[in-house]
């Protein structure tokens, strides 16, 4: 319990929330105890990331599914000048014997796409926020953005999602 | 007065495909539109399959896992398959068992690979049960610590695939194709793929094992039999599966590309 609270004060002061994961054990390093999850981006409810400065928007999977989904050994995304639709996927990663969909939270034309996950596709699982981005979106529907979930939201249904397994 | 069957009431249905011999390009293409485009939950079991080929997962580099020149002298077909993980050597001493399920056809299990590989195991081992130490090692189905079984996955936004090929025997020249991987699970130490395989013939017949697999199944699902024919036209016509046979051209532009 000590521990939970001295990570929610520490999650406050860096503007982030933090979603707990039950069962498991304290011994672990506190970036293993709960998922980030950031202020200021939204969220789609399979569990990828989308934050939207001017007229770009930056997508890529958050904590929680890099998480469960292991070691990312590859990565697939679109080519620029593609489309991607909202709740569509548009690329796939492999991890652990699997690929797996990801999907877009908006819909737009792809602007660029980041080309140091070919040969890192590893930056997903350590920086799955910042350098770990997947591509960019010209948003063709910018009210898109609001059928997704906030921050807190978000958290609270990664941990019911856990929670429920 | 006919009793009623009760026995699976209240389980979720799940279509079940047998097939003999069916090549496994057809399978894997069959495979990839059911999870695509069915919203039903099926399992297909294959008892082998026509010629020798290799099957690669999704990200599998030839250069790496292949040894070019002699698969290009014996023109071995080379797969590459739309689900991730390694490579195999199939042939007819492959038997192939595959899962197709909706997200929430398995109660409390999570759509990721672990949480799925954990409930196929738990499966098999009602196959195997006191048979040979059987269990899921690193991700591969062992006796002991000798593989006989390779899985892959793929997971999209509601379903699920995991589909094995297991090794009831194998051809030992038929290896030496393979290249020691990459990446390769810790308890592999470094052998080469005779010491590290088994042959599941020598465990458990053949039909036995895959009639404890339907057993198996139907424990958690309601199985109905289908005919591929039963379903062939309502696999949409304009579905493009992604898995395909790997060129010459491209085989050759690997080992080139290896050499310099």
């Amino acid at each position: 319990m000590a521990l939970r609270m001295w990570a929610s004060s520490t999650a406050n002061a860096l503007k982030i929330s933090c979603s707990s994961k039950p069962n498991v054990s304290l011994a672990f390093s506190l970036s293993r105890c709960f998922s980030t999850v950031l202020d200021g981006l939204k969220y789609a409810n399979s569990h990828e990331w989308v934050k939207h400065e001017g007229p770009v928007a930056t997508i890529g999977i958050t904590d929680h599914a890099q998480d469960h989904l292991g070691e990312v050994v590859f990565v697939e995304l679109p080519e620029p000048g593609g489309s991607v639709s909202q709740g569509k996927g548009f690329g796939a990663v492999e991890s652990v014997k699997a690929t797996s969909d990801i999907n877009s939270p908006i819909s737009g034309e792809v602007v660029e796409v980041n080309s140091k996950l070919s040969e890192t596709p590893g930056l997903i699982n350590s920086s799955p926020y910042a350098d770990g981005w997947m591509i960019k979106v010209k948003p063709s529907s910018p009210s898109e953005l609001e059928s997704l979930m906030g921050p807190k939201e978000y958290t609270k249904f990664c941990e019911e999602e856990d929670a429920s397994h | 007065m006919l009793i009623p069957q009760t026995k699976n009431i209240g389980l979720p249905l799940m279509n079940l495909m047998r097939f003999k011999g069916l090549p496994i390009l057809q399978q894997l293409h069959i495979e990839e539109q059911l999870l695509r485009t069915s919203s039903e939950n099926w399992c297909i079991v294959n008892d082998g399959t026509n010629d020798p080929t290799v099957v690669m997962g999704v990200s599998g580099k030839p250069a790496e896992l292949l040894e070019i020149e002699s698969v290009l002298d014996d023109q071995v077909p080379v797969i590459r398959r739309f689900t991730g993980g390694g490579t195999v050597i199939v042939d007819h001493g492959t038997v192939f068992v595959t899962f197709i399920c909706n997200k929430e056809a398995v109660p409390n299990l999570q759509p990721y690979p672990r949480p799925i590989m954990s409930w196929s195991s738990s499966l098999y081992s009602k196959v195997f049960q006191g048979i040979g130490d059987f269990h899921l090692r690193e991700n591969d189905y062992v006796f002991g610590n000798h593989k006989f079984g390779g899985n892959a996955q793929s997971i999209t936004k509601n379903r699920w695939i995991h589909h094995t090929s297991f090794l009831w025997d194998f051809n030992v020249q038929n290896m030496s194709y393979l290249k020691h991987p990459k990446r390769a699970p810790a308890y592999r130490s470094a052998r080469s793929h005779l010491d590290f395989i088994c042959r599941m013939k020598d465990y458990m017949p053949r039909s036995t094992f895959m009639d404890k697999t339907v057993e198996a199944t139907e424990t958690q699902f309601s199985l109905r039999p289908i005919q591929l024919e039963a379903i062939r036209t309502c696999l949409e016509a304009e579905f493009c599966p992604s898995s395909r046979f790997l060129t010459n051209e491209e085989l050759e532009a690997a080992a080139v590309a290896l050499q310099s």
